[in-house]
């Protein structure tokens, strides 16, 4: 009798001990996971932007409500479990037999009540900052294309053409330079999310969404497609550059220039303008100007490939072309097939591409 | 499992030819063997919608991993969920149902007999419909087989254009036929529920269970008929040439997303409810005192049924909706946390002052309680909108809903089939093996759900089929794909703990829980007729008033 009691009484510790561990280990851990310093974690607890600090500041007060209600509720069942347990020695009689109470049934309904309309008015202010921004006069504008697994930024004011890799100006209180983004799609949904930045917004065909960014410091901001798209949604990653003013400026004209010529590559680019290149991809300044694939005018301006799923390499930019599968199973990039000659030419031309 | 239908039927009669007992179960119209048939075909699906999940665990326990390719990876998320909503969560659901209201209510059979019968073979022949996908969706070279457009299969990637073969219209039309099947089992609740209580029974005294069901089964009507309407508009977009949800031709991606998330929506709610009414019939008993505040529990239940009705666009959030829009749908998901917390702290109340036994059933809905507290508060974060924008599509709403589905239905749903077990066969299940159950599916279900929502925090979308290193998300998911496998070993105890006491387990007797509603005023298993003279009650506790006649419960209610 005295042993099964016990095994009874440590089942319910255990019982306890489980549950809060795993609660605070929750709060903890996330805490924890992103040490100070630049990181490339995407933690939404770590903003650089007004519309994610918006919502990191939302976020606190929710969680702070609802751990205290966690705490409370939690400590009754808790203590309801191991207090009204039946005892050993119980005399199997029952216990006595109450139906309910008006007084606390009002007490429990009208609390959360009003506890709902707290986090309701909290939560509509941060939805109407951040949802009904005004667009100052020094903002960025840029349009955001998805596409099955990649994306294409243009921006309709300073006459650039890019893809998958988004710069933005540093934004500073005194100046701001937000950018605000027009989000369309030329396929399926797609979602654009880089979680230091702004919460996601979805890419819909026939439904243009609008979303802003005002990134605090410079560095790179990483992110990923967050509504499912296809076969490649996993690779659809993003990548958001935030440049200094200068910076800024001096990347825009880079990309405003035609593409670079080189004599040393011209059997390279006789290729790429003879085989089925140019359907896809556009080279300013050449007969290239295919609009289904990335343009690639500045392709070497790029750290990465294939929208973020291999760094811009030589080896990689090989393997890319002849074989995409290998890298991004799956893409809508066709095997291009070429002998050995005939790629080391072209991979020569793209690397001209600056 | 066709051992278990065997010893089954062995205890309601046996001496047949295999035809003739293949015979009475296929043709068979009584609810209790509908309802057993309703359960298994669940747990077969089950099993199924487990191992591809571990597939997909397996796949994501390391970054680049190359256990499966996306296509397959892709695969296995739409089925997976696909078939435990709608082949396990579901009819698992209604086969509880159909086997516990009549007896319940002190009836016969359902009011409609025979259409019980076409709604579960048109649910099973829509499941095995859905299977056959891996087989005969190819249709053109190339095309991929099972359907790969996610459970919730948002235009336009379900058009010809992003879909070719005819993997999506196999989903379409599992979809299509299972959902006549799930009307079909809401008219017979409600029928059943209005028109065939016994002597005594008003609605004020009728079992939470049966009354949970009753709104349930409103709401399967409201919501399952607008998902039907949009399974055949696709089938005209795909095969007549119409452009509901075809954006290529002007059409709407956004009126697909309304018409599947105004069944969706409400369809979390049609599973919980009848998890609610487990635990509404399990704890008061394990605590040895009515449920308290059973008007409010009604009232609150009622509630639920017409709120949800309003907050399926929480689930789109971030597809540019007005901030009005936006601020409505706020209001509307946070007003649902007040029916649904009375109902936690009506359970608390029931166990308050009562002398609680920890036994199988018990243990699950006191995790039960636990857990839905959290996936309530987490619903609450996800409610408001704004935050929403960072935790939608992510890890960290996967985390939230199976904390919703398998942490509260799923608990209360081992609850119930403990509690129920010795009705159903007349067997008592082995207590130390189901507390090894209990113990090793909390550990499982802990490391899997708890640790899922951090990588969702840290920027993990769902629906990857793998993941780039370096983003903090690594170990998070090594703990998952652990806590996977413990929790797929607790339910393989669970599945022989059932079949062994089958054949093993002492006779169970009529009423082995000493328990108050009328399914257990008759043996176990119950006869054909149920009743051998329809019962009469007075009190919400009919039993009470049996064994206790010098304090019948009617006196107070």
């Amino acid at each position: 009798m005295k042993r099964s009691e016990q095994t009874r009484s440590r089942a319910g510790k255990v019982l306890g001990i489980a549950f809060l561990l795993a609660g605070f280990l929750i709060a903890a851990t996330v805490c924890a996971a992103d040490p100070a310093g630049p990181s490339q974690i995407p933690n939404i607890f770590k903003p650089d932007s007004t519309p994610a600090d918006s919502i990191f500041r939302l976020s606190k007060l929710v969680l702070v409500i609802t751990s205290i209600i966690f705490v409370v509720v939690f400590s009754l069942i808790a203590y309801a479990t191991a207090k009204f347990r039946k005892s050993d020695a119980d005399d199997g009689s029952e216990p006595p037999q109450v139906y309910g109470s008006n007084q606390v049934e009002l007490a429990w309904t009208v609390i959360p009540g009003l506890i709902v309309l707290v986090l309701f008015l909290a939560t509509a202010r941060v939805i109407l900052s951040v949802q009904d921004a005004p667009k100052p006069p020094g903002a960025i504008e840029v349009i955001a294309v998805g596409h099955q697994y990649w994306w294409e930024y243009r921006y309709p004011e300073l006459g650039v053409v890019t893809a998958n890799e988004l710069h933005v100006p540093v934004s500073d209180l005194q100046h701001p330079t937000p950018t605000f983004i027009t989000l369309l799609s030329a396929d399926t949904d797609h979602s654009f999310w880089v979680p230091r930045l702004a919460g996601k917004t979805d890419l819909i065909p026939n439904h243009p969404n609008h979303t802003w960014i005002d990134p605090h410091e410079a560095g790179l901001f990483l992110g990923q497609c967050a509504q499912y798209c296809g076969v490649q949604h996993a690779k659809m990653l993003l990548r958001v550059y935030v440049d200094s003013a200068a910076d800024f400026d001096a990347w825009v004209q880079g990309q405003k220039r035609f593409a670079a010529t080189n004599d040393a590559a011209a059997e390279g680019r006789r290729i790429f303008e003879s085989t089925a290149c140019i359907n896809c991809h556009a080279v300013s300044g050449t007969v290239a100007d295919g609009h289904f694939g990335p343009d690639l005018t500045h392709l070497m301006s790029r750290d990465t490939l294939a929208a973020g799923a291999a760094l811009n390499t030589r080896e990689n930019l090989r393997a890319w072309i002849q074989s995409p599968d290998s890298i991004k199973p799956g893409s809508l990039m066709p095997a291009m097939k070429l002998s050995d000659h005939d790629l080391d030419a072209l991979t020569a031309y793209l690397e001209t591409l600056r | 499992m066709a051992s278990e239908i065997i010893a089954i039927n062995e205890f309601a009669g046996g001496g047949q030819s295999v035809g003739e007992w293949l015979h009475g179960w296929v043709t068979t119209v009584d609810h209790k063997r509908l309802g057993i048939l309703y359960i298994l075909f669940s747990v077969f699906f089950l099993v199924i919608g487990g191992i591809e999940a571990t597939i997909m665990r397996i796949q994501l326990m390391v970054p680049h991993n190359h256990f499966v390719s996306p296509e397959v990876f892709n695969r296995m998320f739409t089925m997976h969920g696909t078939t435990m909503i709608f082949f396990v969560a579901m009819p698992v659901l209604f086969g509880f149902g159909t086997y516990l209201i009549p007896l319940m209510i002190g009836a016969r059979d359902m009011a409609f007999p025979r259409l019980n019968a076409l709604s579960f073979w048109l649910t099973a022949f829509g499941g095995l419909l859905l299977y056959f996908s891996f087989i005969g969706g190819n249709g053109l070279y190339g095309a991929g087989n099972a359907p790969d457009v996610g459970w919730f299969a948002y235009a336009p990637l379900t058009s010809r254009a992003f879909s070719v073969g005819h993997s999506t219209d196999f989903w379409t039309l599992a979809l299509l036929i299972s959902g006549i099947g799930s009307i079909g089992t809401a008219v017979n609740f409600i029928t059943t529920i209005i028109t065939m209580r016994c002597p005594g029974m008003t609605l004020g005294k009728m079992p939470l269970l049966a009354w949970m069901n009753l709104v349930t089964a409103g709401m399967v009507i409201l919501a399952v008929s607008p998902l039907t309407a949009a399974q055949i508009m696709l089938c005209f977009d795909r095969y007549l040439g119409a452009h509901f949800f075809d954006t290529q031709a002007g059409g709407s991606a956004v009126l697909w997303m309304h018409f599947f998330w105004i069944f969706g929506h409400p369809e979390v709610y049609i599973l919980i409810l009848p998890s609610f009414a487990f635990a509404s019939e399990i704890i008061p008993v394990f605590s040895r005192k009515p449920i308290f505040g059973y008007p409010i529990m009604v009232a609150a239940t009622v509630m639920i049924g017409f709120i949800s009705m309003s907050v399926w666009a929480h689930h789109m959030f971030a597809i540019g909706m007005s901030s009005y829009g936006n601020t409505f749908f706020t209001i509307t998901s946070m007003l649902i946390s007040i029916p649904t917390g009375i109902k936690i702290f009506n359970w608390i109340g029931t166990m308050w002052g009562g002398k609680i036994q920890f036994k199988a059933p018990m243990l699950f809905c006191v995790a039960f309680l636990f857990q839905f507290l959290i996936a309530g508060l987490t619903g609450i974060m996800l409610a408001a909108s704004p935050f929403n924008w960072q935790l939608t599509g992510s890890y960290f709403v996967v985390a939230h809903f199976h904390y919703v589905i398998v942490g509260a239905i799923l608990f209360t749903l081992f609850g119930a089939f403990y509690y129920w077990y010795p009705k159903m066969t007349g067997r008592m299940y082995n207590e130390t093996l189901a507390r090894w159950h209990f113990w090793l599916f909390v550990i499982g279900f802990h490391l899997t759900f708890d640790f899922m929502h951090i990588p969702g925090l840290l920027g993990m979308p769902r629906r990857i089929y793998t993941y780039e290193p370096g983003r903090g998300w690594e170990f998070w998911n090594l703990l998952v794909t652990i806590g996977t496998f413990v929790q797929g070993i607790a339910v393989l105890i669970f599945v022989g703990n059932l079949l062994w006491s089958m054949f093993k387990g002492p006779v169970a007797g009529n009423d082995p829980w000493d328990a108050w509603t009328l399914e257990w005023s008759t043996t176990s298993p119950p006869p054909d007729y149920n009743f051998a003279t329809i019962p009469v009650v007075e009190s919400r506790r009919p039993l009470w008033d049996l064994k206790h006649p010098e304090d019948p419960d009617w006196k107070y209610e």
